[in-house]
C-alpha cells in the first residue's frame, strides 16, 4: 500500500513516495510534470535561489542572536526554504498571506525588514511590521487559527468583486486542529479564493506525523472538502512556486480554494528552546541533507549557465551583509518606551487604561535614574 | 438610508401592537446599519432564509441579498475566525453565535485574535466585528441555551462588551457597536426579546461605555444589566410599599465600564445591591462591588449586597424559577442593606 510506504518512509526520514510532484530532482535535474507547470526559465528562477540563500543566512543569524540573548526564542525554518520562498514569490502584489511563527523567512521574502519580522521573537512587539503595508497578517502563534482569517479575507474579496487572493501557511501539526477543518470547510462551501499551503515537515514539536494523522497524506483531505489538492516536494522551490502560482490563478479566476501539501523536513529543533535529541535520531537528518532545497537549485542553475562562482559569491556576500545589518540593528536598538504597553488596546484609551498608564508613569518618575 | 424596514411594514408588529420589541429593534438596527454602510455583512447559523432562530435577522437576506446576509456552516470558531479575516479585508461583519452555550467553540478566536489584533499590530489593524450572542436564562430551554458568559468577555482586554435591556437601547447600542472600530461582544437578553416599548426608531444614540439611571431613588442603588434590569425595576416598585426609595442603574456597558455613573449613584444612596444571573464567584457583580468600594467607601452605610445565580451549572429548565434572581430576592437584599 502506497500509504504504508509513505508512512514508513517519512518515519524513517527517507525519500518521499513517488506520488509527490517534483520539478527539480535532488540531483538538480529539471523534470517536467503535466500536473505541475512552471513558467519560469532558469534565468527567472534564479531569484528563488537568491531568496533562499538570503533566507537561510538570516535564519542562521536569528538562531545565533537567540543564543546571544538578542532574541528570546526563535523557530527556525532551516531546510524548509523552498516552502518559505516559493509560495511568497508566487503572490501578486495585492494578495495577502497569513503566516505562522515559523514563517520569518517568508515574511522577509515578502519584503519586510528582518528587524521588524523578528520583533515577535525579540519581545519588542507582537508584530513588528505593518500588516497593511506588507499585506501580511501578524504571524499567528495559536495553531491553525490563521487559516480561518485567510478564508474570511478571501470570502470578503470574492464578495466585493476583488481579484485579491489569500495564502494561508499551515504546518502538519496544524491539520489536527479544529480550525484547520473549519477553514477548509468554509473555503469549500464558499469557494473562497484561498490557497492552503501545508508544510508537512514531519514534526509538531516532538510528535511525528504518523502520530498526528491517521492518513499521513494530508493532501488526501482536499477531497473531503471539495477542494482540489496536490502533494508536492517541499524541498523543490520550482514546485512550491509553480503549485502556488497555479492555485492563486485558479482562485482569482473563480475556481475556489486549493490545498497544497509540501513534504519537507524540519532540520532544526522546534524552536531554540527545544531539544530534538530527546525524540529523534540525528542520523535521520542525513537523508534529508541529500534533498537540500538550496543545493539542488544551485546545481540546476549552474548547469543552466545562469549561476557561476562569482554570482554565488556576490549573493552570499549580500546575505552576510544583511545578517550583519540585522545583528547591528538589534544590538543598537533604542530602549523601549514602557508606556507604549498601553497603546492600541482600543481605538481610543478607556478611562481605566488612562489611569493605569498614569500609574506606571508615576512609578517610572519615582525610580532612581 | 431611508429604505423601509420590513418589520415596520408588517401588520403584526410595530406600534399597532403597542411599541417595538427588543428583537424588532435589533432587526431594525441591523437593517439600518446595512443600508447605511455596504461594508456591513451579517452571517451566522440560520440567519439567512430562516431569519435567525429568534428572527433577529428576519428579512435581511431578502432585502440585501446573500452577499450581505448569509448562512454559515455550523462552526462557531469558523464564524468568528472568518469575520476576523473579513474585517482585515475592510468589511464590518456582524455575526451571530446562536446561543450563549455555543459561543465557547469560538473562544480561542475571540480571545486570541479578535480582542488582540489591534494591540498585536500596534494599531495598524482595525477589527470592527460585532458578535451577537443571545444569552441568559428564563425561556425554559434545554441545557447550554441559558448561560451568562459575560465575564469571560469583559475580562478580556481589547473587547467591548455591551448588553441592552430595552428596545430603544437595543437599537442604539447595536448601531453604536457596528460603528465602533473595536470588536464588540453584543449580549442579547433572550428572555427580553419579546418585551415591547413604545418608542420610535431610530432611538437616540447611546455611547458605548455609558450606564443609564433607569429610576431615581434616595435609599438604595440597584446595579443591574441585560435581563435583570426589569427584575431590578420590579423590586424597586415593590420597595415603595416598604417605604424605600430605590435607584436602578442599568450598567449596559460591561466593558468599558461607566464607573463615574455607578460611583455617583452609590455616593447618593449609600447602599448598593448588584444583580446578575451568572453565578456569584468572580462574577461581574464582584467587579461592580469593588468599584463601589473603591469609589464610595466613605459614603456607604452597608456592604454591597450581591444577588446572583447559584454557583451551579445552569440548572434544568424546571429548576430555573428557583435559580434565577427575581424581584423578591432583590427585595430581600435591599432589606438587608437597609437594616444596617
Amino acid at each position: 500500500m502506497a500509504d504504508v510506504a509513505v508512512r514508513q518512509e517519512l518515519a524513517g526520514g527517507s525519500l518521499p513516495a513517488r506520488d509527490i510532484l517534483t520539478l527539480l530532482a535532488p540531483s538538480g535535474v529539471r523534470r517536467e510534470d503535466p500536473a505541475l507547470e512552471c513558467d519560469l526559465d532558469a534565468g527567472a528562477a534564479a531569484r528563488l535561489w537568491e531568496a533562499m540563500v538570503i533566507g537561510r543566512r538570516l535564519d542562521r543569524a536569528a538562531v545565533a542572536l537567540t543564543r546571544q540573548g538578542e532574541l528570546g526564542v526563535y523557530a527556525s525554518s532551516a531546510g524548509q526554504e523552498a516552502c518559505q520562498v516559493g509560495p511568497v514569490l508566487a503572490l501578486d502584489a495585492e494578495d495577502w498571506m497569513f503566516p505562522t511563527y515559523r514563517e520569518t523567512v517568508a515574511v522577509v521574502t515578502r519584503g519586510v525588514d528582518p528587524v521588524e519580522a523578528l520583533a515577535l521573537y525579540r519581545g519588542s512587539a507582537h508584530c513588528g511590521f505593518d500588516p497593511r503595508a506588507a499585506r501580511i497578517a501578524p504571524s499567528a502563534t495559536p495553531i491553525a487559527t490563521q487559516a480561518l482569517h485567510a478564508v474570511g479575507f478571501a470570502m470578503a474579496a470574492a464578495r466585493t468583486g476583488s481579484s485579491v487572493a489569500a495564502l494561508a501557511f499551515l504546518g502538519d501539526g496544524a491539520t489536527s486542529e479544529g480550525d484547520a477543518h473549519e477553514a477548509l470547510n468554509f473555503a469549500g462551501v464558499f469557494r473562497a479564493p484561498c490557497v492552503f499551503f501545508v508544510q508537512n515537515n514531519g514534526w509538531a514539536i516532538s510528535v511525528p506525523i504518523e502520530h498526528q494523522a491517521g492518513n499521513v497524506v494530508l493532501a488526501a483531505r482536499g477531497a473531503a472538502y471539495g477542494i482540489p489538492a496536490l502533494r508536492i516536494d517541499g524541498n523543490d522551490v520550482l514546485a512550491t512556486y509553480a503549485a502556488t502560482r497555479a492555485a492563486l490563478a485558479r482562485a482569482r479566476s473563480g475556481g475556489g480554494p486549493t490545498l497544497i501539501e509540501a513534504v519537507t523536513y524540519r532540520m532544526e529543533a522546534h524552536t531554540t528552546a527545544d531539544d530534538p535529541s530527546r525524540y529523534r535520531e540525528a542520523a535521520v537528518l542525513d537523508a534529508w541533507r541529500q534533498r537540500d532545497p538550496l543545493a539542488r537549485m544551485e546545481r540546476y542553475l549552474r548547469d543552466a549557465g545562469v549561476l557561476d562562482d562569482a554570482r554565488v559569491a556576490s549573493v552570499t556576500a549580500e546575505a552576510d551583509e544583511r545578517a550583519a545589518r540585522l545583528r547591528r540593528a538589534l544590538q543598537d536598538a533604542a530602549p523601549l518606551d514602557p508606556l507604549r504597553l498601553f497603546d492600541h488596546v482600543y481605538s481610543a484609551p478607556t478611562p481605566l487604561l488612562e489611569r493605569q498608564r498614569a500609574q506606571l508613569a508615576d512609578e517610572l518618575s519615582r525610580m532612581e535614574p | 438610508m431611508s429604505a423601509p424596514v420590513r418589520l415596520a411594514e408588517s401588520p403584526s408588529t410595530g406600534t399597532a401592537r403597542g411599541g417595538v420589541s427588543l428583537a424588532e429593534a435589533l432587526n431594525r438596527a441591523l437593517a439600518d446599519a446595512m443600508a447605511a454602510d455596504e461594508r456591513v455583512v451579517v452571517y451566522g447559523e440560520d440567519v439567512g432564509k430562516l431569519g435567525g432562530v429568534f428572527r433577529v435577522t428576519d428579512g435581511l437576506a431578502e432585502r440585501f441579498g446573500e452577499q450581505r446576509c448569509f448562512d454559515s456552516p455550523l462552526a462557531e470558531s469558523g464564524i468568528v475566525g472568518t469575520a476576523i479575516g473579513m474585517a482585515m479585508f475592510g468589511l464590518r461583519p456582524v455575526v451571530e453565535l446562536q446561543f450563549d452555550g455555543f459561543s465557547y467553540p469560538a473562544f480561542n478566536q475571540v480571545v486570541s485574535h479578535l480582542a488582540k489584533l489591534r494591540y498585536r499590530s500596534q494599531g495598524r489593524l482595525d477589527l470592527p466585528v460585532v458578535i451577537r450572542i443571545p444569552y441568559g436564562g428564563g425561556i425554559g430551554s434545554v441545557e447550554h441555551h441559558s448561560e451568562s458568559p459575560e465575564v469571560y468577555y469583559a475580562h478580556t482586554a481589547g473587547l467591548k462588551v455591551v448588553t441592552p435591556s430595552t428596545p430603544s437601547d437595543a437599537y442604539a447600542l447595536l448601531r453604536a457597536a457596528i460603528d465602533c472600530p473595536d470588536p464588540v461582544v453584543f449580549l442579547e437578553p433572550k428572555r427580553r426579546y419579546w418585551e415591547r416599548e413604545d418608542v420610535t426608531l431610530p432611538s437616540p444614540a447611546v455611547a458605548l461605555g455609558s450606564a443609564a439611571v433607569r429610576r431615581e431613588g434616595r435609599d438604595v442603588t440597584v446595579l443591574a444589566y441585560g435581563p435583570t434590569v426589569p427584575v431590578a425595576l420590579a423590586a424597586a416598585e415593590e420597595a415603595v410599599g416598604e417605604g424605600w426609595s430605590v435607584e436602578v442603574v442599568d450598567v449596559r456597558s460591561l466593558s468599558p465600564l461607566d464607573e463615574e455613573t455607578i460611583v455617583a449613584s452609590a455616593r447618593r444612596t449609600g447602599r448598593v445591591v448588584v444583580v446578575q444571573e451568572a453565578p456569584r464567584l468572580a462574577g461581574y457583580g464582584a467587579e461592580l462591588a469593588a468599584v463601589v468600594g473603591e469609589g464610595a467607601f466613605g459614603w456607604l452605610e452597608a456592604p454591597v449586597q450581591r444577588v446572583t445565580g447559584f454557583d451551579t451549572p445552569y440548572p434544568p429548565a424546571r429548576f430555573e424559577g428557583w435559580y434565577l434572581p427575581d424581584a423578591d430576592r432583590v427585595l430581600d437584599a435591599i432589606a438587608v442593606a437597609m437594616a444596617y
